[in-house]
């Protein structure tokens, strides 16, 4: 294994050793815990501790609501109403996975604007974010699929929506659509494949968390100035890092217990805030609701899929190439896929935002077109919402395919520190017994 | 501007977008609703509100003297009137008022279609009516949290809306009536288009309670609104109590480690040792 160099595990007792010369777990656990971290991590990177933490509450409290639901059409929506009334802490652990999805998607997305922010994605981290936007795929499916399970008008109808766009799709879609839905509509085939494949996927999420955590220890953390640590000798190595534990472990934790003590508070007391109130009412094929609206962190997304109301046709003839709806669905997918490129279309050397005068307001703008896309996502399509869904769309895939080419070569970076310990020093100025470090800038 | 000034601007960038994404998903449909909710205070509103037992036994008196007639509520279970945390009525009263209450019997005797008296271990009928919704988690379903009924008003301080949407719908008939295709109309300020089909339930006095609390019209709404609520989250005094125990709890681990994080890093930052 690569790495920054550091102190490796050392079996000391007879027993120890010979656990280590058949099987060296516990040397992996020690590298892994006592892995060299940039001491200058600021508190944006805090949320992959918060996502592992939110993954593992899912599943443990996914595994107690499986024993109590039932993933028929006609007992569904009745079973979960029995866990929320009949059930021990039935309630409790509803109210906790429900609300679980959200914080998994807060976290998710500032833990990709961090990367977007930072550089993270650039080399020689970019198997690291590839599998990230894997990642961000596989919940998207999983949350959705999710949703559907206790089967309320709003389960029932974001089904229809989304396994049609797949019917979209020309010559291929139709086949596909069916076996989504395992018959010609949203059906109890439906929820016991979806029911399943949300029993699935997090365990592969699971699973790719692992490798998503060994590519980035294997490159090392990237931190907010963007320089690499030094790698000469582990002495000068350990004057930009420290070990994981305990100074990362006790600061992710703080910021982990003030996130949970928010989180509490909403389950406590205002658990159905993101939630719709549609969804309270049994499936019914025969009533659609006024609107049907995906949960919140879809929006953005769901709002470029609707941005396309136009169809790409032969100039001057009435041949039609892609029709409005079959765009939407390539422009809503590419708007994820896009994010799989970004290691690439960024030509700018410098990795961390803070040195990219130019890049900084590209890089606002690109969170405000996000939010702006998600409250348009949240609104009736009537103009102007498509009008606005569609520029914040043409935004999106600019600043990705665009702009960052552009701004690689236009842009005069600002100076960098040279090295990590020398930022880290700049921030936290020596008290009296080392005055005189040369402060950064 | 420096480094680390960039750095905050960055970190408060964030932070507000995030605080913008989980506000902005509440209100949305709040703008196009026409009809009018009455925010009525509720007991059970905000961290520290919990179920008013007598409230609750009133709106189950009223519940099911009037509405239980066209209304069902089936996941409510007659043994859930006694909890504690709901109506919390003596169980031989419950026994009795469920015997007036017919559902299938299914013993080995019976046949298709016979019916016994209910007993506390069976839930409340279905509706009685066509097109009369179950009462069971109405107060959810038309919730303002999320709109179509949205009362933009704080779910954390105000509670979710449902209750209000319940007695604003019973206290706003305007008392016209129109007939379309058969079928009577009432005129409702609260439903959503004007115009409900179901005829005016409650007109005041339409019961005697045993504690004498009044009986005007919007004091029986808002009593069977609050049953209502109960009915559709019967937990909410244990969500409550738990959300005060968890917040002070996690509160008292931040500070904590808030406190082990600083003196952990304090030599580090002062490069002390």
């Amino acid at each position: 294994m690569g790495g920054i160099p550091h102190d490796h595990y050392e079996p000391n007792s007879g027993g120890e050793k010979w656990l280590h010369k058949r099987l060296p777990v516990v040397g992996l656990l020690y590298d892994t815990l006592m892995i060299p971290t940039p001491k200058n991590l600021n508190w944006m990177w805090i949320w992959g501790i918060v996502l592992v933490f939110t993954l593992v509450m899912q599943i443990a409290t996914g595994v107690v609501l499986v024993m109590h639901y039932t993933p028929h059409v006609d007992l569904a929506f009745t079973s979960v109403e029995h866990i929320m009334r009949n059930v021990n802490g039935g309630w409790a652990i509803r109210y906790v996975h429900a609300n679980g999805a959200s914080l998994f998607f807060i976290a998710v997305y500032a833990h990709i604007f961090r990367n977007l922010y930072y550089g993270s994605y650039k080399a020689p981290r970019e198997v690291t974010w590839l599998i990230g936007v894997i990642m961000l795929i596989v919940m998207m499916a999983t949350v959705f699929m999710g949703y559907v399970l206790p089967w309320g008008q709003m389960s029932f109808w974001g089904a229809t929506v989304i396994t049609g766009l797949f019917g979209a799709i020309p010559y291929v879609g139709e086949p596909i659509q069916t076996l989504l839905l395992g018959g010609p509509a949203v059906d109890n085939a439906t929820l016991n494949r979806f029911f399943s494949l949300h029993y699935l996927m997090p365990f592969l999420l699971l699973g790719l968390t692992l490798v998503h955590i060994w590519a980035f220890h294997t490159t090392g953390n990237n931190n907010p100035t963007g320089v690499e640590v030094r790698r000469d000798s582990k002495e000068v190595a350990q004057k930009d890092t420290l070990p994981f534990w305990p100074y990362f472990v006790i600061k992710d934790l703080y910021a982990l217990a003030l996130i949970m003590t928010i989180f509490v508070a909403i389950v406590g007391f205002m658990p159905n805030f993101l939630g719709h109130p549609d969804n309270y009412i049994p499936a019914n094929p025969l009533v659609t609701p006024s609107h049907i609206v995906p949960e919140w962190y879809l929006l953005p997304f769901y709002a470029m899929l609707r941005a396309i109301t136009f169809s790409i046709s032969i100039p001057f003839t009435d041949v039609v190439l892609i029709d409005s709806k079959f765009l939407g669905v390539i422009v809503m997918f590419a708007s994820l896929a896009v994010l799989a490129v970004v290691p690439w279309t960024d030509t700018s050397r410098v990795r961390s935002g803070r040195y990219r005068p130019m890049f900084k307001w590209w890089f606002i703008l690109l969170v405000v077109d996000f939010i702006v896309l998600m409250w348009a996502g949240a609104m009736p399509a009537e103009a102007p919402i498509p009008q606005i869904s569609l520029i914040g769309t043409i935004y999106w895939f600019a600043y990705f395919l665009v702009i960052l080419p552009l701004l690689g070569l236009f842009e005069e970076p600002t100076q960098q520190p040279v090295t990590i310990e020398e930022d880290f020093d700049a921030k936290h100025p020596a008290t009296s017994a080392e005055a005189g470090t040369v402060p950064a800038e | 501007m420096t480094g680390e000034g960039k750095d905050k601007q960055m970190k408060k960038l964030l932070l507000s977008a995030l605080a913008a994404l989980t506000l902005t998903t509440g209100g949305v449909f709040a703008a196009e609703e026409e009809a009018h909710i009455t925010d009525y205070a509720f007991p059970f509103e905000g961290p520290f509100g919990r179920y008013d037992t007598a409230q609750l036994q009133r709106g189950l008196a009223i519940y099911n003297s009037i509405c239980s007639s066209c209304h069902g509520m089936e996941l409510v279970y007659f043994r859930n009137l006694t909890e504690p945390t709901g109506p919390n009525m003596p169980a031989d009263m419950i026994t009795e008022l469920a015997s007036n209450y017919y559902v299938p019997d299914d013993g080995l005797e019976a046949m298709v279609g016979d019916e016994r008296p209910a007993t506390l271990s069976d839930t409340f009928p279905g509706s009685q009516l066509a097109g009369a919704p179950d009462m069971s988690l109405l107060a959810k379903a038309r919730a303002g949290f999320h709109g179509p009924y949205g009362t933009g008003i704080s779910p954390l301080i105000n509670g979710i809306g449902g209750p209000e949407y319940i007695a604003s719908i019973l206290t706003g008939y305007t008392g016209e009536e129109k007939v379309e295709a058969g079928i009577t109309f009432y005129g409702n300020t609260a439903f959503p288009g004007g115009w409900i089909a179901m005829a005016p339930p409650l007109y005041g006095d339409d019961i005697e309670h045993a504690d004498h609390a009044p009986t005007d019209l919007e004091s029986e709404a808002k009593d069977v609104a609050a049953f209502l609520m109960w009915a559709a989250e019967p937990k909410l005094n244990q969500r409550k109590a738990f959300g005060l125990t968890a917040v002070l709890f996690l509160g008292l681990l931040t500070v904590l480690l808030y406190l082990t994080n600083k003196k952990l890093w304090y030599n580090v930052k002062h490069r002390t040792e």
